[in-house]
Parts: C-alpha cells; sequence; structure tokens
C-alpha cells in the first residue's frame, strides 16, 4: 500500500521531504554564514590594524636545546660511556635562495648522503623552513673548515655543534651499557615528551637508566627577522643535564674477561659474593656502540643481525646451556639435605651403570673405584651423582635447583634476561606432553637433559655456596650521582631468596669444591692460584647427547661447551665466577679454568694493589670529578 | 544499462562548477600553506592535486547510477564502513595519540570519514520508507538513532570527538528536514543535553584542555590555546585587502600549525583578506543554496534527504572548522569541505556532493 503511494504521482506532495523544514534550514544556514561574516568583519576590519601590528611583531620563536645525558662511570670512577662534541652540517632551506645549487657546491666539501633531496622535499611538509635539515652527521674538521671558509658559496649551510654518546673501543662491555639511537616513530608513540630526532636508549644500561640518564630538556625564545634569521635571545631555560650511574663494574676486570674470551664464543660472569654486584660480565662475540652512537646504517644492522655468531646477544644472560657437571654442586647438597647420603656414603664407580635398558656411562671409563660425596665432586665421578639422582627424585633436584636461583630470570637489572629451565615432571608434561621417565633424572642429575642454566645463574649458584646460603640479586649499578656528581641514591645488596639450606652442608659442598682444585686427582686444577685458595667445579656440557668422538675432530657446532664456576679465597670467600665457553672443544677442566684463574688472578692483583680499603679510597677519589 | 544523452542535457552544471572553484581555492591554498619558498610545487600541493582528481572521478561515479537503483544496497556501505571502524583500534595505525587510519598500502583510508556517507545514505532510505503522517515522533527514529550511534561510538572511542559530533549534526538535521515532531525534537534536545556531562566525564585530557585553552586562550600560550591565538592573529592580519598570495607572513614563519589541514582557511584570510575570506563564503553559500534547492525540488524523499544530508555535511563541517579558525569555537579536528589537505574527507565529500548532483540531474528524467 504504501508502496504504491510512494510511486504514485498523485501524492506526491505526501511523500516529499516536507518543504517547511528546507525552508527553515536554508534561513539557519543563512544567519549562520552571516555570523561568521560579521566575525571576519570584527577580526579583519575592526581589530585588524591591532592584529596585523601583532603579526608584524610575532618574531619570536622556540628552539629546543637536549640536555647533556649523564655519563657512567665503573665502581672505581673510569669513565666508561661519555658525551664529545661533534659538528652535524646543517642546511637552513629559508637562508638558501637556491638549494640545488647550495648542495651542489657543498657536496665539493662534504660527503653527503644520497637522498638528500627526498629529505628537504619532505621537510617542506612536517617542519617550518627555519628548522634545519641535517646533511652531515659528526664530520672532521677538515670539513668544519672547509664550509666555514667557503661560506659565500653556500648560503643556508651552517655548523651546529651537537653531542655525540662515546663508548670506549673494541666494543668494552658493549652488552651491558648498551648503546642510544634516534628514536623510532614507535617509540615516540610510546615515550611521552620525546620528539622525532631525540636520542633515546635502546639496549643494555642506556635502556633501562633511560629516565635517569636523559635530564631535562630546556628552550631559548629568540627574536627573528621577517626573513627568519635570529636576532637575538629573548629568554632561556637552561636544559638539566642528566644524572650519572656509577656501575658495579670493575672495569680493569672487565677489559680482562673479555680479552679471554677475545677469538670466541663464551660469556664470562664475575660477582662479589656478599652483595650480589656484578664485576664483570663478558660475552663475545661482541658489537660495538659506537657503531649506534654514529648511527648504524641499514646493512650495518642487517649484518649484525644476521650474523650467525649473534654478537647482539648477551651469552652472560641470554645463553641458556646445560650446566653439565657444575649443577653437581647442587646435587651435593640436595642429597646432604635430604640424607640421602652422608658424608661417609661411598658409590662404586665401574665406568658406568646401567638403568631400565640404557647404560649411562661415567666420562671416566675406567670408572672411579669407590669414591665418597667429597671424592666424587673433586673427580666429578657420574656414577656418583646418577645413583644420589634415582635417590632424590626430579622433584627434589627442581626444588634445590630453585633455591639457587635457577630456573627463573634473576631480574639483573639488563632487559632480555632469560631464565633456563628446571624440569620437572609438570614441566614436561606442560612443555612436550609427555610424562617424565626415571631415567631423564639421571640426565639432570649430571646437568644434562633439559636443564639449562645462563653463566649468570651460575655465578650465582657459586657465589651462594660461597657466603653461606643467601641468593643475592645480581646487579650492575652501584649508585646515580646528581649532576654534581653528588650520590643520590643507592643500590646495596638485595637478598632475592634464602636457600634455607644447612650451613654444615655447604661447609661439605665447598670442601669438595676446593678438592675440585687443590686434590690430585681434582678436574679443575688449572685453575689453582699459589697465593689464594681457589674452590671450582668444572663442566662439559653435551651440544648433543651421546655424541661419540672427541675434540676438535668434531665439527665444530658438535663441540661440547666447556664450564667452569669458582670463588675465592676459599677459606674467606670474596669473589665468584661462572665462565662458559661455546663449543671449547675441550672439557672444562682443559679449557674454562685456565680462564678463570686468570680472572682470579687479575681480580686479587688490582686488589693488592689497592689495598684492603680500595673500594672506599677510590669511591673519594671520583666524588672529586 | 544504456547511456542516457539526457544526462547530459540535465546535467547540473552549476552545481559542478560550484565544486570546482571550491576544489581549485583548496589547491591554491594548500599550496601556499605549504609554499616553501623556492619555486617548486611542495609534494602536498601535488597530492592535494591528485586527491581532488580522485575526488571528481568519486563524484562522477556516484553520479552515474541512478540514484533509486542504489537505494536497495545502502547496508553494503554501511556494513563495509562499521567493520572498517572496528577494525582500525586492530590494525589501523596511530597519529597523534589516536588510531585513526587503515593503510592501504599507496595511502591511508580513514574509516571514520566514510561511515558519514554509508550513514547519510542508510537515513535516507530509512526516511524514505517509513512515514508516519504526523512527523516523527521519537518511538519512529529508534532504528535511525540506533543506525547512528552505532559508527558514532566507534568514533568516539578512536578517540575523534570532532567527526563524532559531525555524525550527531548529521542524523540531527537529515532527521528534522525529513519531518521530525516539534515536541519530539524538543525532548532529543533536552536529552541529548543531559548527555553531555558524562561525555565530559568521557573525554580524554587533551580534549578537556583544548575546551579549557578555548574558554581561555592565554591560559597556555605555548600548548593548546597556541592555535587560536594565532589563527586569530593570522586571519586579522590580513585585513581588507589580504597581504597577498604566498606573502603571509604568519603562514610563511610557520606561526600557525597545522595549516595546511585545519587552519587553512587562516592561510587565506592572512592572504586574501576580509575580500578573499567573504569571497570563499559566498562560494560555500551558493553550493548549500544549490543543494537546498535540490532537496526542495527532489522527486521523492530517498533523493531529497541525500540532498540534505550533503548540504548538512557541508555545513557543519564548513561551521566548526570556521568556528575554530576565528576562534568561536574549540579546537577539534575538523577538515574545511574541499578546501583542507586530505585524501579521505575530499574524496568522501565529493561523494556526498555526486549523490547530490545524481539526484538533481534525474529529477527531470522521469
Amino acid at each position: 500500500m504504501r508502496e504504491l503511494e510512494r510511486l504514485s504521482l498523485g501524492t506526491r506532495e505526501a511523500t516529499l521531504a516536507p518543504r517547511t523544514r528546507i525552508g527553515i534550514l536554508g534561513v539557519v544556514i543563512a544567519l549562520t554564514l552571516a555570523l561568521l561574516v560579521s566575525r571576519l568583519w570584527q577580526l579583519q576590519i575592526l581589530d585588524g590594524e591591532d592584529l596585523r601590528t601583532i603579526s608584524e611583531k610575532n618574531r619570536m620563536r622556540l628552539i629546543r636545546t637536549p640536555p647533556l645525558r649523564g655519563v657512567i662511570y665503573d665502581r672505581r670512577g673510569e669513565l666508561l660511556v661519555d658525551n664529545r662534541p661533534s659538528y652535524d652540517v646543517i642546511l637552513v632551506p629559508e637562508d638558501a635562495p637556491d638549494i640545488r645549487k647550495t648542495i651542489e657546491a657543498l657536496s665539493r666539501y662534504v660527503p653527503t648522503e644520497e637522498h638528500l633531496s627526498d629529505k628537504i622535499a619532505v621537510r617542506d611538509l612536517r617542519r617550518p623552513s627555519y628548522e634545519g635539515v641535517l646533511l652531515a652527521k659528526d664530520v672532521p674538521w677538515q670539513v668544519i673548515a672547509a664550509v666555514e671558509t667557503h661560506q659565500l658559496e653556500i648560503p643556508g649551510v651552517n655548523i651546529e655543534t651537537g653531542t655525540r654518546r662515546d663508548y670506549l673501543p673494541n666494543g668494552f662491555a658493549a652488552h651491558i651499557l648498551g648503546y642510544v639511537g634516534e628514536i623510532s616513530p614507535r617509540e615516540l608513540a610510546q615515550a611521552p615528551g620525546y620528539r622525532m630526532g631525540d636520542l633515546i636508549g635502546k639496549f643494555g644500561i642506556e635502556k633501562r637508566w633511560e629516565s635517569i640518564l636523559r635530564g631535562q630538556g630546556g628552550g631559548q625564545q629568540i627574536e627573528v627577522d621577517a626573513a627568519g634569521k635570529r636576532l637575538r635571545v629573548l629568554g632561556a631555560v637552561e636544559a638539566t643535564a642528566g644524572q650519572s650511574l656509577v656501575l658495579t663494574i670493575e672495569a680493569e676486570l672487565q677489559r680482562k674477561a673479555e680479552s679471554l674470551l677475545e677469538g670466541g664464543e663464551g660469556a664470562i660472569v664475575a660477582l662479589d659474593v656478599h652483595t650480589g654486584e656484578v664485576l664483570a660480565m663478558a660475552s663475545r662475540p661482541m658489537f660495538d656502540p659506537n657503531q649506534f652512537a654514529r648511527g648504524v646504517t641499514s646493512s650495518e644492522w642487517r649484518s649484525l643481525v644476521s650474523d650467525p655468531l649473534h654478537p647482539l646477544n648477551n651469552r652472560a644472560i641470554q645463553g641458556q646451556y646445560p650446566p653439565g657437571s657444575t649443577f653437581k654442586v647442587i646435587m651435593a647438597a640436595a642429597a646432604l639435605e635430604k640424607g640421602v647420603v652422608t658424608p661417609a656414603t661411598r658409590f662404586f664407580c665401574s665406568g658406568g651403570i646401567p638403568f631400565g635398558n640404557h647404560f649411562f656411562h661415567c666420562w671416566k671409563k675406567k670408572g672411579h673405584g669407590g669414591v665418597d660425596l667429597r671424592q666424587a665432586l673433586a673427580q666429578s665421578c657420574d656414577v656418583y651423582f646418577y645413583q644420589v639422582g634415582q635417590r632424590l627424585g626430579i622433584q627434589a633436584i627442581a626444588d634445590y635447583a630453585k633455591r639457587f636461583g635457577l630456573g627463573a630470570p634473576l631480574g639483573m637489572g639488563i632487559d632480555h634476561e632469560l631464565g633456563g629451565v628446571i624440569p620437572d615432571a609438570a614441566w614436561k608434561k606442560a612443555r612436550l606432553g609427555a610424562p617424565w621417565y626415571a631415567g631423564e633424572t639421571l640426565s639432570v642429575a649430571i646437568g644434562q637433559g633439559y636443564v639449562t642454566a645462563t653463566p649468570l645463574q651460575m655465578a650465582v649458584v657459586a657465589a651462594t655456596v660461597a657466603n653461606g646460603g643467601t641468593v643475592y640479586r645480581p646487579h650492575v649499578v652501584k649508585r646515580v650521582l646528581d649532576d654534581a656528581g653528588e650520590p643520590l641514591k643507592e643500590y646495596g645488596p638485595e637478598v632475592l631468596q634464602g636457600t634455607n639450606i644447612d650451613p654444615h652442608t655447604l661447609q661439605l659442598v665447598r670442601e669438595g669444591m676446593i678438592d675440585v682444585v687443590n686434590a690430585p686427582t681434582g678436574t679443575g686444577k688449572k685453575a689453582k692460584l699459589l697465593e689464594v685458595l681457589v674452590a671450582g667445579k668444572t663442566g662439559t656440557s653435551q651440544v648433543i647427547a651421546g655424541t661419540k668422538g672427541k675434540g676438535t675432530a668434531l665439527a665444530r657446532q658438535f663441540r661440547d661447551h666447556a664450564w667452569f664456576i669458582a670463588f675465592a679465597p676459599a677459606d674467606a670467600p670474596k669473589i665468584a665466577v661462572a665462565c662458559l665457553l661455546e663449543h671449547a672443544g675441550a672439557g672444562g677442566g682443559a679449557a674454562a679454568a685456565p680462564v678463570v684463574k686468570e680472572v682470579l688472578e687479575t681480580y686479587f692483583a688490582i686488589a693488592r694493589k689497592e689495598g684492603t680499603h680500595a673500594d672506599e679510597v677510590r669511591q673519594e677519589a671520583h666524588l672529586a670529578f | 544499462m544504456k547511456f542516457d544523452r539526457r544526462l547530459i542535457s540535465h546535467f547540473d552544471w552549476v552545481l559542478f562548477l560550484l565544486i570546482l572553484a571550491l576544489l581549485g581555492a583548496g589547491i591554491l591554498a594548500v599550496y601556499s600553506a605549504t609554499y616553501a619558498g623556492h619555486r617548486r610545487f611542495s609534494s602536498l600541493a601535488v597530492r592535494q592535486m591528485s586527491w581532488a582528481a580522485m575526488g571528481v572521478g568519486c563524484l562522477l561515479v556516484a553520479f552515474a547510477v541512478d540514484y533509486r537503483r542504489l537505494e536497495r544496497w545502502v547496508y553494503v556501505p554501511y556494513c563495509l564502513s562499521l567493520v572498517l571502524l572496528v577494525l582500525v583500534p586492530l590494525i589501523g595505525s596511530s597519529g597523534g595519540g589516536a588510531r585513526r587510519w587503515i593503510n592501504l598500502g599507496a595511502f591511508s583510508l580513514q574509516p571514520s570519514e566514510v561511515v558519514k556517507v554509508a550513514l547519510l545514505l542508510v537515513l535516507a532510505r530509512f526516511y524514505h520508507r517509513h512515514i508516519p503522517p504526523a512527523g516523527y515522533g521519537l518511538r519512529d527514529l529508534l532504528v535511525p538513532a540506533v543506525l547512528a550511534a552505532l559508527p558514532a561510538a566507534l568514533v568516539l572511542a578512536e578517540p575523534n570527538l570532532g567527526t563524532t559530533v559531525i555524525l550527531g549534526l548529521l542524523f540531527l538535521t537529515v532527521t528534522f528536514a525529513a519531518g521530525i515532531r516539534w515536541s519530539a525534537l524538543a525532548l532529543a534536545v533536552v536529552a541529548g543535553g543531559s548527555v553531555l556531562p558524562l561525555l565530559w566525564h568521557h573525554m580524554k585530557p587533551y580534549q578537556k584542555q583544548r575546551v579549557f585553552s578555548f574558554l581561555d586562550p592565554s591560559q597556555d600560550p605555548l600548548g593548546a590555546g597556541y592555535h587560536m591565538i594565532q589563527s586569530k592573529v593570522t586571519i586579522g592580519s590580513g585585513m581588507v585587502w589580504g597581504k597577498g598570495f604566498l606573502q603571509g607572513t604568519q603562514n610563511r614563519l610557520d606561526f600557525l600549525p597545522e595549516k595546511h589541514t585545519d587552519f587553512v582557511f587562516a592561510v587565506v584570510a592572512e592572504e586574501w583578506g576580509f575580500i578573499g575570506a567573504v569571497a570563499l563564503l559566498a562560494l560555500y553559500g551558493a553550493l548549500l543554496a544549490k543543494l537546498l534547492s535540490i532537496a526542495w525540488q527532489a522527486r521523492d524523499r530517498f533523493g531529497a534527504c541525500l540532498a540534505v544530508g550533503a548540504a548538512s555535511a557541508v555545513f557543519w563541517q564548513l561551521l566548526i572548522n570556521l568556528g575554530m579558525n576565528l576562534g568561536v569555537l574549540p579546537v577539534v579536528g575538523v577538515p574545511l569541505p574541499l578546501l583542507s589537505y586530505g585524501g579521505s574527507s575530499l574524496l568522501t565529500m565529493m561523494t556526498c556532493l555526486g549523490l547530490a548532483l545524481n539526484v538533481s540531474t534525474r529529477r527531470s528524467l522521469y
């Protein structure tokens, strides 16, 4: 019915929009336009004179000045990250009557970027023309001289001073310090208070401590003439420099650790056993943060990211390796605590034991004969720990491993820290959907199978045994300094958890670890020092379970990893060290123990040189900066 | 479908030329607003020209197919644009703190613009099909209100207050023209007014700040109030004759932010003065008068509603944009129809006008 009505011409009037309503709309629109015209009249005719005057005086601009970024010291006040002046070549389009000509002339003196004209084309969309376009970053003095002397040929081109982040050469502590770079659009969307072109910490300490290091930007109000040239400064807000950081790192020790890893892949971590302070944390291969400070090119970035050796990876906190026999330290403590063995319990090692339809080998084919706990640790007897593992069961092993800080990240204050894996039946069910087999417990008992840990975690294990059972959270920042160099905040020891293990148990473990280095049959004799009693534990972790063949006869990627963890002096521990060498092709005793020995040697040499109160003395010295 | 010669003989040249004139003014204004001092078209002006060309294409497409055939399909663009709006928070790209765009490779689409056309179409269809003899009461308006509220809520969530307001005004205007009862209108206005405090409560801090700085621009001269002060100075300093094309110092020295988009009118008013600004307003006035006369003369309610819708899309955006340029309304991001730089808003506007052209030309064909 309605359909008919709508189509029929006879009822046309009824189906149309009410014309009065359209008329009303017309009147409303006309009145509104009249109001807008009257407002224009008011602004342009009545107030026009005044507003024209204001616009002519409208010659004030805000120029931002970036803050000076805080610097970073080692624990003794050695400067690890500094700012240095840098000189950039800038083009102010407003001042260049013919941009093409200027650039052509300039290219005789300055190697400019390829896509310069694109860059300038982009400029006119986003940025005002008085704002400079960066033509070349951080140029050498020859270029500065050339630009200054040929100023007449290249109008609009200026040299602007800025600062660059300056890191020590050879990628010193690169994985800890990280680097800064220009803020990305994504970071910009998340970080309020930044602008395009600002620097922001991208990695390591530079990233995690960004808000402390950055400081507060300032600005200048400057007067410009009608052409946009700067006439004078009307007012200024000073930028506030960022706060500086003092790290717990001992630069000399760090340097030594890095040099010991030269040419290979691996990590070394040294900790103060009573505070969790990281004295050194080296990871190789590495990258050069200066490359980033300069501005990394896309091809450089690609080669870094696609490098099969992953130089950007911080192996000390991101490398998850089977701990191998170093795990026996935890097994020994668990066995004594659970009472499955006493110090006098002896097992006979004939070179392996049958279990299920498998034969589990000891690393020593001929067997160790009868061994007690202390001997089993010193000689790293696998058969002894197979027995212990069977008696403990996987749940107890996992429980004790977690008490020592394994199985979860320690929260050491640098991004991307990983936690390794401490497996148990529930973990396997959730992860692999399969039940736990008793034979797997035997693998775990000697630190193989699903168990993985980072070098940092194993250093914490050594430190925890050394200090009597407290897991301190490892940390790298010791204090924050204000811009006058006065301490603002201290970061002392933080107890992550107690192991809740009888001190006597740990004493027995320590004795075993002393024998590892000092007994005639010990596996870690290459870590022995003359003046200081060292305790340690070797480890050799298989990359592929059951690989036959030995040492350098194997293809590199199948060679075993070498581990050594240690603390010293064994009678009054101060420092704990963990060393992991990837695919070393030799056991922990042969490859990693001598490395740790050199780290300890260096540490005690520094301590002797500095005297007993070295830390305090150095602190005073550094406060005088 | 064969081509009907009468489409040419009855073509509404007046409307078409008015649109072209405004497009031309827009290209000049964007060229001037992005002029960088060297004799070269800024890439933005070039892009605006290609937008304009594509806009004419959209206009012709919207014109080509008999609008009465379109009526059956109006829910297709409506549903599509709703889907796009839902996708915005998921895959959209952000700018200035809000996610509003969907990246389509070569260009980015702003679904909140597209939804304007889609809403107009479904509203026109509804008012065409449901005609209570005594005018629309509130209960009759439930369906169109929901049709408008759905996209409006999604756009508000982006957040995009300006477009939300425009969608609401579009709905009100078309409903008013279709014949809402006066009593119902009064009730709706009162109800709408009581929602305002709620809306205020849900506004983002920066949006509230804009309202505050509208009430007292001197409070924050370097922040939100800066736009308003500079815009007023820019317009006023044009005086009667203006400073001349490309001679606007406020513009050239970049005291005016967003000058090629939301504040392009200020650039025109500075360079062409009162004379130029009023001439521009006269063009808009003529366009609006033309659109209303198309509505007046339309042969059916669907066509009339489309023409009223096109008129209200032009009018409200013009009013809000000029209002903020002239410092009489708070700064909300609403483009000046056909003049502001930007693809989505231009193409949408041209599509609306294409529909009006469609209605106008086919009036005498049947």
